[in-house]
């Protein structure tokens, strides 16, 4: 099997999300980069198909420059090629432009799958595998919770549905599934693979030269900004202790949980 | 302006996502007169002809009995490509997020998905949440669009009753090379836990940091007499077994007291647990979203306060 495995660089959970002064982007300067959460596992369930069923896998990423990042702890896990679409100013909010590039990267590659998280903890359109699989022709499947490969032309997932359901699909390949965290345990990577990392090849597509935005449909950004809550809370402040009392007396004799 | 809106149907029942948006549809309509259409696969409910749309597009074959998202794609090609809606709308359910995207670049038109709100000011603006709900983008479009509503973002009660004629529409899905096959559905062995039923839940998050702090969560469960919830990722981590989950995924619940520590209150787990009596939120993030619906919260750090409420209240038991 070759698969390719899409990786998007996010700010991590603890990074402040702060606007910039113009409220038309963030601001990049604290931020703290991680790999998106459900990038890992699809990292991880294409690493653990590669090792049952042969094959290559290669971790593909887009953005900007420090999103290499994400491909070198994919090589240092297990990944044996990186590929790399460069790309100075993306805004996120077109996904369907940035699947455009993506088909043009990936289009001569020829993967029997490929596999992405869900969606990105940024910009969450959830979609980019999903547009994938119609640009280049591929079968599909979104929030997969579980893989099984068949034969050399079928596999069947575990797709994730409402209120604790599942339901399993077979996939004709090539295919390109979307993966929904927790159904593995992604790995870190071993002194080894930090080591064999360095050898690994990163291929750089230039995606400067692709004009992405042919479309007579487009969507534009108006406006960022912090919501406004809709909700009164009561905040209870003061020590631990203080609060401790406090939250003690609400719950004891308002809500009266005994 | 020619609004479109999809009616899933699970098992011949209407989604009520669907129907959320079609209010949103409503809503929208009455500020701009946009007209307003329901489609919908199969036979159409009683309920659908009831409401204030221009009309409900009933679309029959046998190929769109069951969901199939390359069959779905291609029948909603034909009706765009005969009626032109100029906008869209979905609810934004789990089977939305499977088959809209392969639709939007099928139809070369930008699917904006999981909006919270569509207005008009000098055009359609569309909102949707960013960076985990920490952040909102109003969007702008120019041409055709598809757009899903997050679920909640419209109230269903606020649908407008009235008057609509059905119309059959003819589609033909035979140029249609299968190559998803969708199987059954099923539900894993039911664990112990029914947190429907729970009168207090307290609900664990990764904020708890790592599976070595879960008694301290567990220890003022215990004392009083609450059932154990959790987010995904304490799920996905293995800290608790699934039919803890509160969510989407999971169990919706609406105990009396939901104590929520250390979760970040994401959309995907609001669902679960927002119909709860009273829900306090203890996180050291002042600007989490769970501070948006909860009704008493905390700001600080959960591993000074949690022990010290569980020791008020074993001292108040005696
Ligand atoms: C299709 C889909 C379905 C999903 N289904 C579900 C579902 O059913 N249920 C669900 O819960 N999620 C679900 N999710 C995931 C959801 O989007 C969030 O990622 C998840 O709910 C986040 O869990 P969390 O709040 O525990 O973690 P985080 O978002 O990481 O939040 C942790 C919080 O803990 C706080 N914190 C950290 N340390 C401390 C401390 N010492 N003291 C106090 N506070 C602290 C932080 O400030 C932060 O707010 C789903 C996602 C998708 C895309």
């Amino acid at each position: 099997m070759k698969i390719c495995v899409l990786m998007k660089q996010v700010p991590d959970n603890d990074s402040a999300i702060i606007l910039s002064n113009d409220s038309s982007s963030i601001k990049l300067n604290d931020i703290t980069w991680c790999t998106n959460e459900s990038d890992t596992y699809a990292l991880e369930e294409a690493l653990l198909m590669k090792e049952a069923h042969g094959g290559e896998v290669v971790a593909c990423s887009f953005g900007r420059e420090s999103s290499q990042q994400v491909i070198k702890d994919a090589l240092a896990k297990g990944a044996d090629r990186g590929l790399y679409i460069s790309e100075e100013e993306s805004d996120g909010f077109d996904i369907l432009s940035t699947a455009k590039i993506f088909t043009q990267a990936l289009k001569d590659e020829n993967f029997d799958l490929i596999f992405s998280g869900l969606q990105s903890n940024d910009s969450g359109n959830a979609q980019l595998g999903l547009l994938l699989a119609e640009m280049l022709n591929m079968s599909h499947a979104a929030l997969v919770m579980g893989t099984e490969v068949l034969n050399d032309t079928r596999i069947k997932v575990k797709q994730e549905l409402e209120g604790g359901w599942f339901q399993w699909t077979e996939l004709d390949l090539p295919a390109s599934i979307t993966i929904q965290s927790g159904l593995n345990k992604p790995r870190y990577a071993s002194l080894r693979g930090i080591m064999m990392m360095k050898k690994k090849p990163i291929d750089i597509f230039d995606s400067s030269q692709i004009d992405s935005t042919g479309s007579k449909n487009k969507i534009f950004l108006d406006k960022m900004y912090i919501p406004q809550k809709v909700k009164e809370t009561t905040f209870i402040e003061g020590t631990p202790d203080e609060i401790a009392s406090k939250l003690g007396d609400l719950m004891i004799n308002d809500i009266k949980v005994f | 302006m020619n609004i479109f809106v999809f009616i899933q149907k699970d098992n011949g029942t209407i989604n009520r996502n669907s129907l959320e948006a079609l209010a949103g549809a409503q809503q929208f309509a009455r500020a701009t007169d946009a007209q307003v259409s329901a489609v919908c696969f199969g036979e159409v409910n009683d309920q659908l002809t009831e409401y204030d749309i221009q009309q409900v597009l009933s679309i029959s074959d046998p190929g769109l009995n069951s969901y199939n998202p390359q069959l779905y794609c291609e029948a909603f090609n034909q009706v765009i490509s005969a009626h032109h809606p100029d906008m869209v709308i979905f609810g934004h359910t789990y089977q939305t997020r499977d088959w809209v995207p392969r639709l939007s670049a099928k139809l070369d038109i930008p699917f904006v998905s999981d909006c919270i709100r569509i207005q008009n000011q000098n055009g359609l603006i569309l909102t949707r949440q960013i960076y985990q709900g920490k952040i909102n983008t109003d969007l702008k479009v120019e041409g055709s669009v598809l757009v899903s509503i997050q679920s909640g973002a419209y109230r269903l009660d606020s649908i407008v009753s009235g008057n609509t004629s059905v119309q059959q529409f003819e589609v033909n899905l035979d140029s249609v090379k299968c190559t998803v096959h969708p199987g059954e559905k099923f539900q894993e062995s039911k664990g112990s836990v029914d947190l429907s039923r729970a009168k207090i839940i307290v609900a664990v998050g990764r904020g708890i940091g790592k599976e070595e702090n879960m008694p301290i969560a567990k220890e003022l469960a215990e004392v009083l007499g609450a059932e154990l919830g959790s987010s995904r990722p304490v799920v996905d981590y293995g800290w608790l077994p699934h039919e803890h989950q509160v969510g989407s995924s999971g169990q919706t619940v609406s105990p009396k007291l939901y104590l929520a520590l250390g979760i970040s209150g994401a959309i995907q787990h609001q669902v679960g647990m927002k119909g709860s009596s009273n829900i306090v939120a203890i996180n050291k993030d002042g600007n989490a979203p769970i501070f948006e619906i909860a009704d008493y919260g905390i700001v600080a750090d959960l591993f000074e306060i949690v022990p010290k409420i569980t020791q008020t209240l074993k001292d108040h038991k005696g």
